[in-house]
């Protein structure tokens, strides 16, 4: 058992949420920033209007444990793989830093972007409980 | 078989969303004043529907103009009586298809529009003197405009003969829609100059739809809702006056647009609510006498962000409920969602039973036979009186701060939306608020559902980079840098800049060397 899991966090779990792209649905992550924050996970977020590469830069230099991607506009087939690219082209290692996305995304997509390196995909209506259950599991693994 | 799961308390909540307490029941209120009456709580018509029905105007956009020009076509051929287009969000930003941050987002969320040809496919066969086109646009709502324009010139059809709304509402973009791209101010100096351009040019069109409606999608409840779009109403006239817009005319040709939401009975207290402010705004704070100008007249839309990806059918019933409410409201032209929202784009099938749903309203349930139906009812006027009640103190808070611009500066609104959506998704999560089918009466066995969202053309981004590119190299180089030129200046100069858009369109440059050039004379807007 890890040491967070036996109640001694070394430090708080950081998670870098993003939303790449020209997408501005943003209540979701809004959500989820103080659902996260409440649950005493560090968040920090990237705003509107960036580029996976940009994305992937801070959760390089933040040395994040848990990076999320959000996208309602449809365009999650190209925003969401090119962000793991960058990040890995970031040398962020996709192993230990957890990658995951969210919004609408159909199931039929979920394959494909698990391919791409994401472990969860949460869609519409998930409780924020599931999100913090499965960063805290992902990330004392 | 497997039980449903979540069983919640199996009496009434008693409390609106807005957190306005209902009595179990209420004394018989003041006789009401009548329809058409100033303030106009009660409608802004007398006879209402026996009159004309509410517009039955659909939102659509996917694809390439060509397949949206389809849907339209489709639409209309159903029975619906206008047309709305939902622009991509290049297009919405002001890029072009095959600008580099446009990948993954072409056709995606509505049709690319990037030059007057696109706009001719779009409206092809649309017989556009009878049908009204309301065009949610905002940071490039004078492009589109001018698009259209040079468009219905080339088909020989003249610009007052045009009838339709742009939303150009950039106020609500900064709040919670996020489509803005130019700085505050700046934002608002283009859309007095749409209000110029429309009157002198388009006489008969609306020139802004003051949008509670994407406000209320990022969280907001209904009180926000209305006061936060009044106040940029408020703001709106207040920008028009300083440039001396004459508000008479002004006023006549604004519209709203709000969201028609779950709870029936606060709904359609709320629209009664927002048109009696409005009208007591327009006389009182702008001391315009005439109650014609003091009408609201508005457009609803069901609420998008209450369907759900869980048992999608279940929508079909949350969107009678919240058409139903509009229609008791008043509402003069409404978009009905399809039950697919949740999953993605709404596929033709649940494009016709969303249509279908309004018209089922108008012809079979009798609701549009007398105007204000639920008027006198002792409940609908005790929170017709607490929403009208909740939003004056909202709006005078937004007075103190100020203004509704410093207001949204200081980031009051969105904090206020950000902090109720959050409230909403805690009190879902206890189980407080039922969502029927996703955390109460789950069926965890089913995995079936009937529901099936459009799906795009794979090709389809390629398809339009080289049609686009093609269109390109047709203009000779010399021309395009003339008309680059010609605009700079011109927006430079301080003219209109409609106007100057519309010979840009006219002359063949695209949405995105437009907005280049606004976006260099006008800077960017940063969160």
């Amino acid at each position: 058992m890890s040491a967070r899991k036996a109640g001694k966090p070394p430090r708080p779990i950081k998670v870098l949420l993003a939303k790449p792209g020209l997408d501005g649905h943003d209540r979701g992550i809004q959500v989820i920033i103080r659902g996260l924050r409440d649950a005493g996970m560090e968040v920090i977020y990237t705003g509107l209007r960036v580029t996976p590469k940009a994305v992937a830069l801070a959760a390089a230099q933040e040395d994040v444990d848990a990076v999320g991607v959000s996208n309602l506009s449809g365009a999650h087939l190209t925003v969401l793989p090119e962000t793991a690219r960058s990040l890995e082209e970031a040398g962020v290692d996709l192993s230990r830093v957890v990658l995951f996305g969210g919004g609408t995304i159909p199931e039929a997509d979920h394959r494909s972007l698990r391919k791409a390196g994401y472990r969860a995909l949460f869609g519409p209506g998930t409780p924020l409980a599931d999100i913090v259950s499965f960063l805290e599991e992902e990330v004392s693994r | 078989m497997a039980p449903a799961s979540g069983h919640p308390p199996l009496k009434a909540r008693g409390r609106t969303p807005s957190g306005i307490e209902i009595r179990p029941a209420y004394p018989a209120p003041r006789p009401p004043d009548m329809p058409g009456e100033f303030p106009f709580t009660r409608g802004i018509h007398p006879d209402m529907y026996r009159g004309r029905f509410w517009t039955f105007r659909q939102y659509a956009g996917f694809g390439s103009a060509r397949a949206t020009n389809e849907r339209f076509r489709y639409l209309l051929a159903q029975g619906q009586t206008g047309l709305s287009v939902a622009f991509d969000l290049p297009t919405q930003i002001g890029y072009d298809s095959d600008d580099p941050l446009a990948i993954g987002e072409v056709g995606k969320v509505g049709v690319p529009i990037s030059t007057v040809e696109d706009m001719e496919e779009l409206l092809e066969g649309i017989p556009l003197e009878s049908v009204s086109i309301s065009m949610t646009i905002n940071s490039t709502a004078a492009m589109l405009l001018a698009f259209l324009v040079a468009a219905a010139g080339r088909r020989g059809v003249p610009a007052e003969k045009l009838r339709g709304t742009v939303q150009n509402d950039m106020l609500k973009e900064f709040i919670s829609r996020r489509t803005y791209r130019f700085p505050i101010q700046a934002s608002l100096g283009i859309t007095v100059d749409i209000f110029e351009f429309c009157r002198e040019r388009i006489p008969d069109w609306n020139p802004i739809s003051v949008s509670g409606y994407h406000m209320r999608e990022a969280g907001s409840n209904a009180v926000q809702e209305v006061g936060f779009t009044l106040a940029n109403g408020i703001a709106y006239l207040e920008a028009a006056r300083e440039r001396e817009v004459p508000l008479e005319e002004l006023t006549r040709r604004m519209s709203f647009f709000w969201n028609s939401h779950n709870h029936l009975l606060e709904e359609v207290a709320k629209f009664r609510a927002a048109r009696r402010l409005w009208a007591t705004i327009v006389r009182d704070r702008f001391g315009i006498a005439d109650p014609d100008c003091a009408r609201m007249r508005f457009h609803a839309q069901t609420a998008g962000s209450t369907l759900t990806f869980q048992e999608p059918e279940n929508n079909a019933v949350r969107v009678t409920v919240q058409a139903l409410a509009a229609v008791l409201g008043g509402t003069q032209s409404l978009h009905t969602n399809g039950i697919d929202e949740a999953l993605g784009l709404p596929g033709r099938i649940s494009a016709r039973t969303a249509l279908r749903t309004q018209q089922i309203l108008a012809h079979e349930s009798g609701a549009g036979d007398v105007a204000d139906p639920l008027g006198g009812a002792p409940a609908i006027e005790a929170l017709t009186d607490a929403v009208e009640d909740g939003v004056r103190k909202l709006i005078g808070e937004i007075d103190a701060m100020g203004g509704m611009l410093q207001a949204i500066e200081d980031g009051y609104p969105q904090k206020a939306i950000e902090e109720e959506a959050y409230r909403h998704q805690r009190e879902v999560e206890s189980g407080e608020r039922v969502i029927v089918g996703v955390n109460a009466f789950r069926d965890v066995s089913a995995r079936e559902t009937s529901a099936a969202p459009e799906v795009l053309s794979p090709t389809l981004e390629r398809d339009r980079m080289r049609v686009l590119q093609r269109r390109r190299k047709r203009r000779s180089a010399r021309r395009v840098r003339e008309l680059r030129e010609d605009l700079a200046r011109e927006i430079g100069g301080g003219s209109n800049v409609v106007e100057a858009l519309v010979r840009a369109a006219e002359g063949g440059l695209t949405l995105g060397e437009m907005s280049r050039i606004l976006a260099d004379a006008l800077g960017e807007h940063e969160e």
